[in-house]
C-alpha cells in the first residue's frame, strides 16, 4: 500500500507543480454582460440571439496561454466600445451583450467554447474570433450552423471562402495584400540589397511570403527562416540569417517572436533594417515585451529605443492626439476600461467593434442573420480603416489597405500615402486617393 | 468470470441512461457527453497504466495526438468506415505504445514522469516538421457525418455523443475484465514489489510494456475521438496541458479505478465550463475572471487530495461503506496489493538490479 500511496503523491505533486507552471504563465480578462432596460414595441426577436431588448454574440479570444500578451487586450476594448453604445441608445434600443470565451489559443478548445456559443448560448453570430489555426477549427462548423461569422481577427487568405464559407468575413488586411505593400516598399527602398525572411511556419507568415515574393526580387532574398510558436529558441534561425549576410529582415511574426528577433539580433551584435507585419509590431506591445524578455535574461534594455526605426505598415490611423479616432477611442477607454493599455490593440478592439456596430445599423431593425451578411455583403464605409472595405457577394476580406511607417518614439510614423491592393499576384499597388472618415462627433455611426 | 455478465449488465444501463439523456439534453450537453466519453477512453487508460502498473506517463496527450493524427489521415486520404478508422488508430498507437514501453519499462518514478514529458512535449510538434503532410499548425480538417440511415434531421452532436460513449463503454468493459485477469494481477504485484514479483516468476519488464500498450491504445481512441468530435486535428490541441489534465483527471477520480475515470473526466470537462459560467455572470473583474477556472482547477485537484487521498471512486466506496457496515470495506482496498500472482516460466527481469537504487 505504501507505494501506491507514494506513486499518488508524485502524481499529485508533478501535477500541481503543472498547473502552477500554467496558470503563472497565463493572463488577464472575462466577458461582461449588460443588463437590458426598456423595451420597445416595434422590436421583436428576429433572430437566434436577438430578443427585443438585446443582442448577444459570442467570441473565442487567448486570454490565457502563449498568444494571450498584448491580444488578450482586444475582447475587453471592443466590449468597451459596445458598452460605450449601450449607454447611447444601442442598436435600435437594443443593448449589446457581448460573451467572449477563453481558449487559449488552443484550437480544440476553440471548437468546444465556440460549440458552447451556438448551441448553448445561442448567440446571434460570432464577432471577431481570434486566430488562424484556432479559427480554422470553428469556421466550418459555424458555416454548418448558418451563424455569421464576422470579422475573424486573423489576415488569413482563408476566411474568403464566399461559396464554402458564406457566413464568414475577415476584416483586417489580409497577409498576402500586406506582403505586397511591404514587399514593394522593400524592393523600392533596398534596391540591390540582400534580404532575409523570418516567418510564422503557418498560414500566416506563408501568406505574408507569398504576397513578399510577388515584389521581391527572388535573387535578393538570400535566407528564409521560420519559426513555430511553440519553440521559443530562434537563435538559429538568428544566426542563420546573420551568416546569409541579409541587410534587410522581413519578419512575419507575433509580438513575441518579434521581441525575440530583435533580442537575438542584439545578442549577436547583428543590425540589419528590420521590416515587421502590422501583426508582429505594435511599438507599446513589443516594448513591453522586449523588456519583460530582457529581464528574464537578465539585462535591461529600453524597449522604446530598441524599436526605433523598425519599419511596418499599418490598416490603422495612427495613436496621435491629432486623430479624432485616437480621440474618441480615448475617451471611451479612459471611461470604460482605464487600466488597460492603450496601444494598437485596444485600438484593434474598438474599430472592429465599430465596424460590428456599422453592419448591425445597417442589418435593420429587427435584423435576421441573413440580413446582416446582405449588409456587409452591399458593403461598409470605411470607419476607422485608412482604407475602404472590399465586402462584396465575391469578397470576404476586409480592408483593402495600408500605410507604411517607421516606429519613432514608441509610435508608428507615418511614410507616404495609403496603398492598396487585391491578392492577386498581378494586381497593382495603387495610392489610395480617398479621404479619411472622421470619427463622429456622437462616437456612434449612423445607420 | 462470474463478473463478466454483471459488468455487461452495468454497461447497457449506462449507455441506455446516454441514449436517454443524448435526447432529452440540448446540442451543446451531446458534445459535453461526447467530450466526456472521449475524456473517460483517455482517462481510463492512463488510470490501469498509472493505478494498477504503477507508471506515471505525462506524455498520453502523445498518444492521443497520434491516434487523433492516424483517424484523420485515414478520412481524408482512403475515406474509410469510422469503425475501421477505430482499427487502425489502436493498432497505430499500440505500435507506439509498444515502442515507447520498452524504454519506459526501465525508469521509475519522476524519471519515467521526466521521459514521458519529454514525448509529450516534442511528439506533436512533428506535425509542424512536415506541413504538407500533417497540416502544420493549421491542422487536418475531419469531416464526420450522421449515417444515411437516421435520417437528415438528426443531430450530428447526438451521434458523436452515441459514438464516443459506445467507443468509451467498450474499452471500459474491456479494461475491467483486464483489471480481474492475470494480466492485471500481474500489474498490481509489479506495482507494490517488482523485485518480488519477478521472484514470483512474473516478467516484470513484458507486464510493464503490455500496461504502456493498453493504455496507449485507449489515449489512441480517445485521439480518434476527439477527432471526429472537434472537427479538427492540429498541433495546438495536444500540448502538454492535455497530459496533465488526463493524469489530473485519473488522481482526481482516483487511481486505478475504471468508475474515478468517469468521475475525473466529468470534472475535467464540466467544472471549467460551469465556472466560467459562474464567474462569468458575476461579473467579476476581467483580469481575474480569466484566471478563475485554471484556479478552480487547483482548488478541487488540492481538496480532493486532502479529503479523499484515494480520489473521488475511493471517497464514495467509503461513505458507502460507512453506512452499510464493515462487510464490505474490503472494496476499498481493491487497488491494494494482491498476493495472488500466476506463475509463468519465462521470468527474466533483465533490469532488475538497475531498479535497486531507484525504486
Amino acid at each position: 500500500m505504501k507505494k501506491s500511496q507514494r506513486l499518488r503523491w508524485q502524481a499529485a505533486a508533478i501535477m500541481t507543480a503543472a498547473a502552477l507552471g500554467v496558470a503563472a504563465c497565463s493572463s488577464s480578462s472575462s466577458s461582461s454582460a449588460s443588463s437590458a432596460s426598456s423595451s420597445n414595441a416595434a422590436l421583436t426577436a428576429s433572430a437566434p440571439g436577438i430578443t427585443a431588448t438585446t443582442i448577444t454574440i459570442g467570441s473565442h479570444q487567448p486570454l490565457t496561454g502563449p498568444a494571450a500578451p498584448g491580444y488578450s487586450e482586444i475582447a475587453p476594448a471592443s466590449n468597451a466600445y459596445f458598452q460605450y453604445v449601450n449607454a447611447h441608445g444601442g442598436i435600435y434600443g437594443r443593448k449589446i451583450v457581448y460573451k467572449y470565451l477563453d481558449d487559449a489559443y488552443d484550437p480544440t478548445k476553440t471548437a468546444s467554447v465556440v460549440r458552447q456559443l451556438v448551441l448553448q448560448d445561442g448567440v446571434y453570430a460570432i464577432f471577431n474570433g481570434l486566430g488562424t489555426p484556432t479559427h480554422l477549427a470553428a469556421v466550418s462548423f459555424l458555416n454548418s450552423e448558418k451563424v455569421p461569422d464576422v470579422f475573424v481577427a486573423s489576415g488569413c487568405e482563408c476566411w474568403n471562402a464566399p461559396t464554402t464559407y458564406p457566413e464568414t468575413f475577415g476584416w483586417q488586411l489580409d497577409y498576402i495584400s500586406e506582403g505586397k505593400i511591404l514587399g514593394q516598399y522593400i524592393a523600392q527602398h533596398f534596391k540591390g540589397e540582400k534580404i532575409g525572411y523570418f516567418y510564422q511556419n503557418d498560414e500566416f507568415g506563408q501568406d505574408g511570403v507569398k504576397g513578399l515574393n510577388d515584389e521581391i526580387p527572388a535573387s535578393s532574398v538570400v535566407s528564409k527562416q521560420s519559426y513555430v510558436t511553440t519553440n521559443v529558441n530562434i537563435g538559429p534561425q538568428v544566426a542563420a540569417l546573420r551568416a546569409s549576410g541579409a541587410k534587410v529582415i522581413v519578419a512575419y511574426s507575433i509580438p513575441a517572436f518579434t521581441a525575440l528577433l530583435k533580442l537575438g539580433m542584439l545578442k549577436l551584435g547583428y543590425n540589419p533594417t528590420l521590416v515587421v507585419s502590422d501583426v508582429g509590431s505594435d511599438p507599446i506591445t513589443l516594448s513591453g515585451l522586449l523588456e519583460a524578455f530582457a529581464k528574464q535574461g537578465g539585462a535591461t534594455v529600453n524597449g522604446n529605443q530598441l524599436t526605433n526605426g523598425i519599419i511596418t505598415d499599418e490598416y490603422l490611423p495612427a495613436l496621435s492626439s491629432s486623430d479624432s479616432w485616437y480621440t474618441l477611442f480615448k475617451m471611451i477607454h479612459d471611461q470604460y476600461e482605464p487600466k488597460a493599455p492603450l496601444d494598437g490593440n485596444f485600438f484593434y478592439g474598438m474599430a472592429v467593434a465599430y465596424t460590428f456596430v456599422q453592419a448591425m445599423l445597417k442589418a435593420g431593425r429587427n435584423p435576421t442573420r441573413a440580413s446582416l451578411l446582405s449588409a456587409i455583403e452591399g458593403g461598409l464605409p470605411q470607419g476607422p480603416m485608412v482604407a475602404p472595405f472590399a465586402y462584396s457577394s465575391t469578397n470576404h476580406l476586409g480592408v483593402t489597405g495600408a500605410y507604411m511607417g517607421t516606429i519613432q518614439n514608441g509610435v508608428v510614423v507615418q511614410q507616404g500615402s495609403v496603398l492598396t491592393t487585391t491578392t492577386d499576384a498581378t494586381s497593382p499597388i495603387t495610392p489610395y486617393t480617398g479621404t479619411e472618415e472622421q470619427a463622429p462627433a456622437s462616437g456612434i455611426p449612423s445607420p | 468470470m462470474r463478473t463478466l455478465p454483471r459488468r455487461l449488465a452495468v454497461a447497457i444501463i449506462v449507455a441506455a441512461i446516454v441514449v436517454f439523456l443524448s435526447i432529452k439534453l440540448n446540442a451543446f450537453r451531446d458534445f459535453q457527453i461526447a467530450e466526456i466519453a472521449t475524456e473517460v477512453t483517455a482517462v481510463a487508460g492512463l488510470t490501469v497504466l498509472t493505478g494498477l502498473s504503477g507508471q506515471i506517463s505525462l506524455g498520453n496527450g502523445a498518444f492521443m495526438a497520434i491516434g487523433a493524427y492516424a483517424t484523420a489521415l485515414v478520412l481524408i486520404h482512403l475515406n474509410w468506415p469510422f469503425y475501421l478508422v477505430l482499427v487502425i488508430a489502436a493498432a497505430v498507437t499500440a505500435v507506439a505504445g509498444a515502442v515507447v514501453g520498452v524504454a519506459a519499462a526501465r525508469l521509475r518514478g519522476p524519471y519515467l514522469a521526466g521521459a514521458t514529458l519529454l514525448l509529450g512535449v516534442s511528439l506533436p510538434s512533428l506535425a509542424l516538421a512536415y506541413p504538407g503532410f500533417f497540416g502544420g499548425e493549421q491542422g487536418l480538417n475531419v469531416v464526420f457525418n450522421t449515417p444515411a440511415f437516421l435520417g437528415v434531421n438528426f443531430p450530428l452532436t447526438r451521434w458523436q455523443a452515441w459514438v464516443s460513449s459506445l467507443v468509451a463503454l467498450i474499452v471500459l468493459v474491456l479494461l475491467a475484465n483486464l483489471d480481474r485477469s492475470r494480466i492485471g494481477r500481474n500489474w498490481r504485484a509489479v506495482r507494490d514489489n517488482d523485485v518480488a514479483a519477478a521472484l514470483d516468476g512474473i516478467n516484470v519488464a513484458a507486464a510493464r510494456v503490455r500496461a504502456f500498450v493498453v493504455s496507449a491504445v485507449c489515449a489512441g481512441l480517445a485521439g480518434a475521438l476527439l477527432a471526429i468530435v472537434t472537427g479538427l486535428v492540429a498541433p495546438g490541441g495536444f500540448t502538454i496541458t492535455l497530459s496533465i489534465a488526463l493524469l489530473t483527471a485519473a488522481v482526481i477520480g482516483g487511481l486505478g479505478s475504471l468508475a474515478g475515470a468517469l468521475w475525473g473526466s466529468l470534472v475535467i470537462v464540466l467544472v471549467p465550463v460551469y465556472v466560467t459560467d459562474v464567474a462569468t455572470s458575476h461579473g467579476l473583474s476581467s483580469s481575474v475572471g480569466a484566471n478563475i477556472p485554471i484556479a478552480a482547477y487547483g482548488v478541487v485537484l488540492i481538496l480532493v487530495m486532502l479529503v479523499f487521498p484515494h480520489g473521488i471512486q475511493g471517497g464514495l466506496l467509503r461513505l458507502i461503506s460507512a453506512f452499510t457496515g464493515p462487510g464490505q470495506k474490503s472494496r476499498i482496498r481493491r487497488t491494494a496489493p494482491t498476493r495472488h500472482v500466476t506463475p509463468s516460466a519465462d521470468q527474466a527481469p533483465a533490469s532488475q538490479h538497475e531498479k535497486e537504487g531507484t525504486s
